[in-house]
């Protein structure tokens, strides 16, 4: 715990504590595993059932970061996964503690994070009576977790969590749970066992290899393809396969486009790249799925967000699905070309193989002026005020697409998606699947944490930064420059929009009439302050603010009434976007 | 579409939960289901029987159950020549001058008599579904107090006469 006191000015004297026993329990082996694992950082928060596992931090300490709410301290954690490629770890306590994490756990399975999440429990000897702060977090993680484990008996521990660890980080990777009811942190540990014995799970083995034959498949698919079009979906990260993508695209002249979350997958301003695809994509991405040939998607699990109506998705396509977990393959989509492996050992498969006669030209030109005719648009109209566009346009000309950059959920989180352009990947984190609300400024602290040294960006809409701002004490301890950017709206901007465009304009509980002074609450955390109102203040403070070294808060007041376009509206087809050039 | 998938587990706690979760989860219509240590210690077999719309749902539960982390095999027998069993118990009103004719009725089902009062007996039945659904109907006329079935178990017989189309769980 010492760690996370360092930065700040005031250093507490810690209180004389007893002598520790010499025996070791549960909660000692519990971290001495941890310390096997290489982990350099815990997020969580103490409780009754966790006291063991706390004192024993305490005497063999792991640099802890003390999150204002549990769910602050996964999301963190999921940003410090998804950012450093390690796995988050979790802890909190039994019951209250365990349930404030569900929803990150949540958001880590659909977004397939890596996480090891360990909750306190109530001792065996009363679990199932009911007992103070006893919640079945098994049963209730059962559908969200990769897997669970309640820990029964002291001698399982460290198997347990290292396996949890092996589960959480390979295949595809996910949450994973492990309940330690609290005599089993007590408990005393035969040393005698050994804490590094290899991982055995006869029904977890997952495929990462290439089938051989599939790959010659999916070669000759692609020779004989006059539009192959290659969708590039996070699992591209995951595997950390980016170079071989963009290597595989270059060498056939294959366009590419991104889900979401495989944003980053390829630099934002490669020439083959068309821009995201789906719901708030660019038109060219979605046109290019209506009318390939081929489809060749990597890592990216066709999500309704990204398809469509699925009976007119890609009606042209023959597709190639590769993905390390063969459940998603032919879930939505019907796949003539499964290939169950890691997108970068698929990639490197492909690339190994000399494939002839693959002729994008006429297809790339076709592309490339579409890309000309329908680029993303808005109307600034410095009357009206500033739009949330500009911003994001101004931050990545500030930060030249090197930031990380973390969202939360709502139009935010589509016009960055669609404006900030990245160098690099796994520096772009966004609760996709899930949607959270509250995830991006607790994202962005664990990001930071991951990478002390880059510039980290949070933006944040005005609704969703409210449900998890009590983080603010994690920048006013630790003082890492995180740089809070709210796109304040003054609503829940996307139901508005939604209620705008398909409830007739009644904005049922979607406009804030009463707003926190975001600049004095950062002043009472201790952080700078900025409130933006204007393009042209916009261009001077913005570039102040983010130069600072400094943990800094900026309040951009943006037109409320502004829609993100081009979308396909739900029920409808890729090709028929709405707002595809401005009126 | 009716299938009997069989699923092999080690034998975790929790580990039944999770496949009848993942069922539920994932909108599968579960008719019946069976567990029960097999010949191995720590594994135990399942026996699902389930509804499924078409193949490509049939493929994703597979799928599915396979991804679990406990789930050692996973086998659509369906198609395969198999032994298909259930067990029921039924508790019919049989007043002694009617029970010379039901005991001549139950007698080509080879049903045991368990148990039997003044007025009811108990049956045990083995077979396969069909023929306890028609041991149930046979018997319904004279008033059945109690019914209890066990779910089907089966399995795949020694020598297979045809191929039976497989759907592949890992392509
Ligand atoms: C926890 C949670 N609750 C509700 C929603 C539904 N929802 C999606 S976007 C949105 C509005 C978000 O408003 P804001 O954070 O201000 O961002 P904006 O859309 O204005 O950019 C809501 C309520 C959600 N995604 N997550």
């Amino acid at each position: 715990m010492k760690t996370s006191v360092e930065a700040t000015e005031q250093v507490y004297e810690e209180p004389e504590m007893p002598e520790a026993p010499k025996q070791v329990n549960g909660a000692d082996i519990f971290i001495q595993t941890l310390k096997k694992h290489k982990v350099e950082v815990v997020f969580g928060y103490p409780g009754g059932a966790v006291l063991p596992i706390y004192d024993a931090l305490y005497k063999n300490p792991i640099r802890h970061i003390l999150a204002r709410h549990e769910q602050g301290a996964i999301h963190a954690a999921e940003g410090y996964a998804r950012v450093s490629g390690k796995v988050g770890v979790v802890i909190a306590t039994s019951g209250p503690g365990a349930t404030n994490l569900v929803t990150g756990i949540a958001d880590a399975m659909m977004d397939s994070i890596p996480l090891v999440v360990i909750t306190g429990q109530v001792a065996t000897t009363v679990i199932g009576t009911d007992a103070f702060q006893e919640a079945d977090i098994i049963g209730i993680t059962q559908p969200i977790t990769k897997h669970n484990y309640q820990v029964k008996n002291v001698e399982d521990l460290p198997r347990i969590i290292n396996e949890a660890f092996h589960i959480a980080s390979t295949g595809r990777p996910g949450p994973v749970v492990v309940d330690i009811p609290k005599n089993m942190a007590t408990s005393i540990f035969d040393t005698t066992i050994d804490i590094d014995q290899e991982v055995y799970l006869p029904g977890y083995q997952p495929t990462t290899k290439p089938n051989f034959l599939q790959i010659q498949k999916a070669a000759k698919a692609i020779s004989t393809a006059k539009k192959p079009l290659i969708l590039a979906g996070a699992g591209i990260l995951f595997a950390q396969g980016s170079d071989q993508l963009v290597t595989f695209a270059e060498k056939y002249q294959i366009p590419v486009t991104n889900t979401l979350l495989g944003l980053g997958t390829i630099e934002g301003e490669h020439d083959l790249f068309l821009g995201m695809a789906g719901m708030h994509g660019t038109y060219t991405s979605n046109m290019a799925i209506q009318t390939c040939d081929l489809l060749i998607n990597i890592g990216a699990r066709f999500d309704d967000r990204l398809t469509g109506n699925l009976n007119l998705f890609a009606p042209n396509a023959k597709v190639i699905h590769i993905d390390i977990d063969p459940a998603e393959i032919g879930k939505n989509v019907p796949t003539e070309i499964p290939i169950v492996a890691d997108a970068k050992e698929a990639l490197e498969a492909l690339l190994a193989l000399d494939i002839p006669n693959v002729d994008t030209a006429d297809w790339l030109a076709s592309l490339n002026a579409s890309k000309v005719e329908y680029p993303y648009h808005y109307k600034a109209d410095a009357e009206k005020g500033l739009l949330a566009q500009q911003v994001l346009e101004l931050v990545h000309e500030y930060t030249n697409g090197d930031a990380i950059v973390t969202t939360d959920v709502g139009q935010h989180q589509m016009w960055t998606a669609q404006y900030y352009k990245f160098n690099h990947p796994n520096n772009w984190v966004t609760s996709g699947g899930l949607g959270t609300m509250g995830f991006g400024f607790p994202a962005a602290i664990g990001a930071q944490l991951a990478k002390p040294d880059a510039q980290v960006i949070s933006v944040v809409g005005d609704a969703g930064f409210q449900m998890t701002l009590q983080e603010l004490s994690l920048l006013q301890e630790m003082r890492i420059p995180v740089k809070i950017i709210i796109l304040n709206n003054r609503a829940l901007g996307m139901v508005r929009q939604w209620q705008e465009t398909f409830h007739e304009e009644r904005y049922s509980q979607s406009l804030f009439m009463i707003q926190p002074d975001f600049v004095k609450l950062a002043e009472a955390y201790d952080i700078k302050g900025y409130k933006i109102e204007t393009f042209e203040d916009a261009k001077v403070q913005l570039k102040e603010a983010l130069a600072s070294n400094e943990p800094v808060l900026i309040d951009c007041r943006v037109v409320q009434k502004e829609c993100v376009y081009p979308m396909v509206t739900p029920g409808t087809g890729l090709h028929e976007m709405i707002g595809v050039k401005p009126e | 579409m009716k299938r009997i998938i069989t699923v092999t587990v080690l034998n975790q706690s929790g580990v039944l939960n999770r496949v009848t979760g993942l069922l539920m989860k994932r909108q599968f219509n579960i008719e019946s289901i069976t567990v029960g240590h097999s010949e191995q210690p720590q594994i135990s077999k399942m026996t699902f029987v389930v509804h499924v719309e078409d193949k490509q749902k049939l493929e994703q539960l597979l799928k599915q159950l396979q991804k679990q982390v406990d789930v050692l095999k996973v086998n659509d027998i369906t198609e395969k020549q198999i032994v298909v069993r259930e067990l029921a118990l039924v508790k019919v009103l049989s007043p002694p001058t009617l029970r010379a004719e039901i005991n001549s009725i139950v007698e080509p089902f080879r049903a045991a008599t368990i148990d039997t009062g003044k007025n009811v007996v108990t049956f045990q039945v083995t077979g396969s579904p069909e023929k306890i659904d028609a041991f149930i109907d046979l018997l319904k006329p004279y008033g059945i107090k109690d019914l209890t079935r066990t779910g089907v178990t089966a399995f795949v017989r020694e020598t297979q006469i045809v191929n039976s189309p497989q759907l592949s769980i890992l392509h």
